[in-house]
């Protein structure tokens, strides 16, 4: 069924809308950046400068955007996700002559009142135009070989472009949000499949040809590889932070050292403790009991999410509303892997709690989409 | 185009399924990510606990007091000050440069010293403080305080430093401290923490060196919370250390002081030792150095200056260098020669003025000869004929084991840089280090106390010392270490029988007070003080030369070593003038006035010398007490 067969009486207006909005999110989303507001303050010695005020504001903006949004019908958003997804591809090619590198190597744009990073509207863009994209073609040809290159193209270019930053980290992300998208829309297994087994079976011949006279990579390239795959092995850099962080996340026990009572938050011990590492910071000051509690939370927004999506009947509204979550999830378990000494260092933030403006606005107007496919979702039969 | 509403359903259940799907390995893993937090902060919270704990809590160093050094009297040798040295905390300074600009206005600031802070603070995290300038002056703190306003950043700080308030006359024995070094590091097994603080005080030479265990004293430790960057943040915990042990000298410093000024130019060592236990009153090497110098770190020419001196003011010419003993030898011969049986003391022998010995014409200093001399006379008139015919006699091998059981070529267990043995020859000493063998002028050499020799003027003292008292004296330098007094070097009785000890005496005493020993000039007139010695000329070219025609440096060394009172021996006294000449007419004056100084405990009265030296003495009494106690500056006017 397609938007147009809506029952045009069936689908909220007016203030009608406000009231369909899914408040349940709504509420889960406010209480998780409230988590990012307290440790911020907490980060910064008990004090709402120079992090949680700024946070404060911007999670204000964020929402309005959410509602704005939200109130815009869904058809409208993929009539638009060709053009944001181009838009996207500008910004990319636009950082890579005139963006700021800062902080890593994520490029971003100065827009004055905030720092946008292109590569995370792609992530948004990505999922619209993939989503669109398997709305618009017959179901019977998802599967075909010809069908399946496109979004598999599509995917490519943004990858290719976020790796030139370099950003690996973002661009497997990518690669791995265009992948679920297509699988939720129905895309054969044994594609899948066979990605994995050559995935796999490149990675092993990479590792066996080590050393041997057909090695594959040159001996810096591995060297490389190493220090992304064991921190340990780089002590001094990327294993530092870990180590810390692993310290702080384990010295918080069940309850925690208490609120702002963390010494290697409080000592500086900590990286980059109000953005990507916030929450060992939590970890500490609350234990095993509030960084579950955050992590509860963020399951129950992918809960939310999901159980919308099949309320919905098309599948622009679907498949949009699954990899936006799967973008979300990204976010978090990236993060969380990462921190726990699970993951290797990418800058990935924790989302809607480390501080940062272009996460935080791009995922709150992502939830505007979500919210709005459930708003005008289709009731009833035809 | 229209779908068929079938297949469009079926997709929909579909991606409903694989959401599902996707939804599940979401939860689950997100559950990994719980367990895995679980594990980690449960599991091993205590591990982590103590982990952060760690990098939270920096144990820091006090640095100890040095012990501090006093004669046997209780003045202070050397001592801890606080001295101020104007500090900079960088990030406390708006700009670095401006207020270092503004403070040289201020005070003056060398220009190798600042460009030293200038590069600490490069390299220093900007909350350390970094010294500008050290051991500044009051009246330079008070004006860096009273232009606090202007001087951001800029705070004076004290510390303690060493300093040497008598300086020069001890500098040889004392030694000094200064920051110790990679190299110092290096030779030290397990060092001590302490010693890793970035230019922490250490003794580099003498007392301040050998003892430096027991000086320095052990660190106390406080723990204070840092951050990550090394910033003290406050303290926990402060446990104070022990202050290094004092130490009290045997040296008696008026006495140290007044050989020096007595030595005046001459390239010299005196020691006076205390024959009764050992105790070293005084040991001087002259010239000598300001050790304040090292410890604030010497200038480069300052250092040249001292290096290039031909009078080598660093050697402490007293316990390191060893010279030929000359016929302050021939105690030993004669000794040997009488404790072994083979001389008699009253058999005579005739010296012709020389003596021929395996075709070689060994010659006597007084070229007409001294005719018939016997073991008294040979020592009063110094004959060499009579010691060539007695080291024939009695052989090397009685004469060296007698001179080691005086002490000569011994290792004196004194906590000085650099102490010499000396050297006792013997036939295989010659077959190994000279690789020939042994010759019988050798040993008629060895008896004059020339030849292969060698004595340091700490070993000729002793050597005296035991003469005096027929007992193993050793020298004793430290007499408590933090209180603990230490073991007197008194000694055993040697087994010397007491009638040869006796010949011997005798013999020096008529070195000193008959009319015709070589020393009977330098006599000392009061009758209860009288003193026995023997004087000793070594020959520092092979052949004789007249010194007064040839340069400094080719003269002979002049050498007394005397003890007195004769009737109740208190002091041995040994003088080496470096090319000096001769021993009585360089050394022997010498040392009486030591010798009378000890005795006295200060300035001694004139009857105490012959009547017809009494105007010179005046004079130069007068003129030591002059240079002594110059007048202050400002205190010319009579009042």
């Amino acid at each position: 069924m397609s938007y147009l067969e809506y029952r045009v009486q069936t689908i909220p207006t007016g203030w009608r809308k406000v009231t369909n909005l899914h408040w349940p999110l709504i509420l889960v989303l406010m209480a998780i950046a409230g988590i990012g507001f307290l440790m911020l303050y907490s980060v910064a010695g008990g004090s709402f400068t120079p992090w949680a005020e700024t946070q404060m504001q911007r999670f204000v903006i964020g929402m309005i955007l959410m509602f704005i949004v939200a109130m815009v019908p869904i058809w409208f958003w993929r009539n638009m996700s060709v053009l944001t997804f181009i838009f996207s591809l500008a910004l990319l090619i636009f950082v890579e002559f005139y963006g700021v590198t800062g902080m890593g190597a994520q490029r971003w744009i100065d827009l004055g009142f905030m720092r946008l990073q292109p590569s995370e509207v792609t992530k948004i863009a990505l999922v619209m135009v993939l989503a669109s994209y398997y709305d618009a073609i017959p179901v019977r040809n998802i599967s075909r070989p010809l069908w399946v290159l496109l979004p598999v193209i599509i995917t490519l270019i943004p990858t290719f472009m976020v790796l030139q930053q370099p950003d690996l980290g973002t661009a497997l992300l990518l690669l791995v949000t265009g992948g679920v998208v297509m699988f939720a829309a129905g895309v054969h297994w044994a594609y899948f499949a066979s990605v994995v087994v050559a995935g796999i079976g490149t990675i092993f011949a990479v590792f066996q040809s080590r050393g041997t006279s057909w090695q594959l990579l040159q001996n810096y390239q591995y060297r490389r590889i190493d220090t992304f795959l064991d921190p340990g092995s780089d002590p001094l850099g990327a294993g530092y932070h870990i180590t810390q962080s692993k310290i702080a996340l384990g010295s918080g026990g069940w309850t925690g050292r208490g609120f702002m009572k963390g010494t290697q938050t409080r000592l500086n011990f900590l990286p980059e403790k109000h953005t990507d590492f916030i929450f060992t910071t939590l970890a500490e000051e609350f234990g095993f009991f509030g960084g579950s509690a955050l992590l509860l939370l963020y399951v129950l927004v992918i809960l939310f999410c999901l159980f919308a999506a099949m309320r919905m009947k098309d599948r622009f509204s679907s498949l949009l509303v699954i990899g936006i979550t799967m973008t979300f999830f990204l976010f978090f378990a990236v993060n969380m892997s990462m921190v726990m000494g699970l993951a290797p260092v990418v800058g990935v933030p924790l989302p809607l709690v480390s501080y940062g403006g272009s996460a935080m606005l791009v995922l709150l107007g992502a939830f505007g989409l979500i919210q709005s496919a459930h708003v005008h979702r289709p009731r009833g039969t035809p | 185009m229209r779908r068929p509403e079938k297949e469009l359903e079926a997709s929909s259940k579909k991606i409903s399924r694989r959401g599902m799907l996707i939804g599940a390995g979401q939860v689950l893993f997100a559950g990994a990510l719980a367990a895995r937090m679980r594990y980690l902060q449960v599991e091993e919270a205590d591990k982590y606990r103590l982990l952060a704990e760690e990098n939270r809590i920096n144990i820091r160093l006090i640095p100890p007091a040095r012990g501090q050094i006093f004669d046997r009297d209780g003045t202070p040798i050397a001592l801890n000050e606080p001295s101020y040295r104007i500090v900079i905390v960088p990030e406390d300074s708006d700009d670095i440069h401006a207020t270092i600009a503004r403070l040289s206005t201020l005070i003056e600031l060398d220009a190798d010293d600042l460009n030293r802070a200038l590069a600490e603070i490069e390299r220093s995290p900007p909350f350390l403080p970094i010294t500008l300038v050290d051991r500044v002056k009051w009246d330079a703190v008070a004006k860096v305080a009273a232009n606090s306003l202007v001087l951001p950043g800029v705070t004076p700080d004290v510390g303690l430093s060493r300093r040497y308030p008598i300086g020069a006359p001890f500098a040889h024995v004392v030694g000094y401290v200064g920051p110790i070094s990679d190299y110092d590091l290096e030779r030290i097994e397990n060092p001590d923490q302490l010693l890793r603080i970035p230019r922490f005080q250490i003794g580099k030479v003498g007392i301040e060196s050998k003892l430096e265990e027991s000086l320095r004293g052990s660190a106390g430790t406080k723990s204070v919370e840092v951050n990550a960057v090394g910033r003290v943040m406050r303290e926990l915990d402060r446990r104070e250390g022990d202050s290094g042990a004092d130490l009290q000298l045997t040296l008696d410093h008026k006495l140290q002081s007044y050989i020096r000024t007595r030595l005046g130019n001459e390239s010299a060592s005196v020691v006076v030792i205390d024959v009764e236990n050992g105790d070293v009153r005084a040991i001087v090497s002259t010239p000598d150095f300001d050790p304040n110098l090292f410890v604030r770190g010497i200038s480069v020419p300052d250092y040249a200056g001292l290096r290039e001196n031909e009078k080598r003011p660093l050697a402490s010419k007293a316990v390191q260098d060893a010279y030929p003993p000359g016929s302050t030898f021939k105690m030993v011969a004669a000794l040997a020669g009488l404790e072994s049986g083979i001389i008699d003391p009253n058999e005579t022998v005739y010296c012709p003025g020389y003596m021929e010995i395996s075709d070689r014409k060994f010659t006597c200093w007084k070229k007409v000869g001294h005719g018939s001399m016997d073991l008294n006379t040979s020592l009063r008139e110094s004959c060499d004929v009579y010691y060539y015919d007695l080291a024939l006699k009695v052989g090397i091998e009685n004469i060296t084991a007698m001179a080691r059981k005086l002490g000569l070529g011994e290792k004196h267990d004194v906590p000085m840089s650099a102490v010499s043995s000396g050297l006792t020859p013997t036939k295989e000493w010659k077959l190994v280090y000279r690789d020939a063998e042994w010759v019988i002028g050798d040993s008629a050499n060895a008896a004059i106390g020339q030849g292969y020799v060698l004595a340091s003027p700490l070993q000729l003292a002793v050597m005296t010392a035991r003469l005096a008292t027929g007992r193993a004296v050793s020298p004793r330098l430290i007499k408590r270490i933090g209180g603990e007094e230490q073991p007197s070097g008194e000694g055993e009785d040697l087994g010397i029988s007491q009638e040869n000890l006796r010949l011997i005496r005798r013999g020096m005493f008529s070195v000193s007070n008959h009319r015709k020993g070589t020393a009977y000039s330098s006599r000392i007139a009061e009758e209860d003080f009288r003193m026995a010695g023997k004087t000793g000329t070594a020959q520092v070219r092979s052949t004789i030369v007249d010194n007064e025609e040839v340069p400094w440096e080719q003269r002979d060394h002049a050498l007394f070593v005397n003890f007195a009172p004769f009737d109740n021996p208190k002091y041995a006294v040994a003088v080496v003038v470096e090319h000096g000449g001769g021993g009585s007419s360089t050394a022997a004056p010498i040392a009486r006035d030591v010798t009378l100084q000890a005795l006295f405990e200060g300035t001694p009265p004139l009857d105490a010398y012959p009547e017809k030296d009494q105007f010179i003495i005046k004079e130069r009494q007068d003129s030591i007490e002059r240079q002594q106690n110059p007048l202050p500056v400002g205190d010319r006017g009579q009042a």
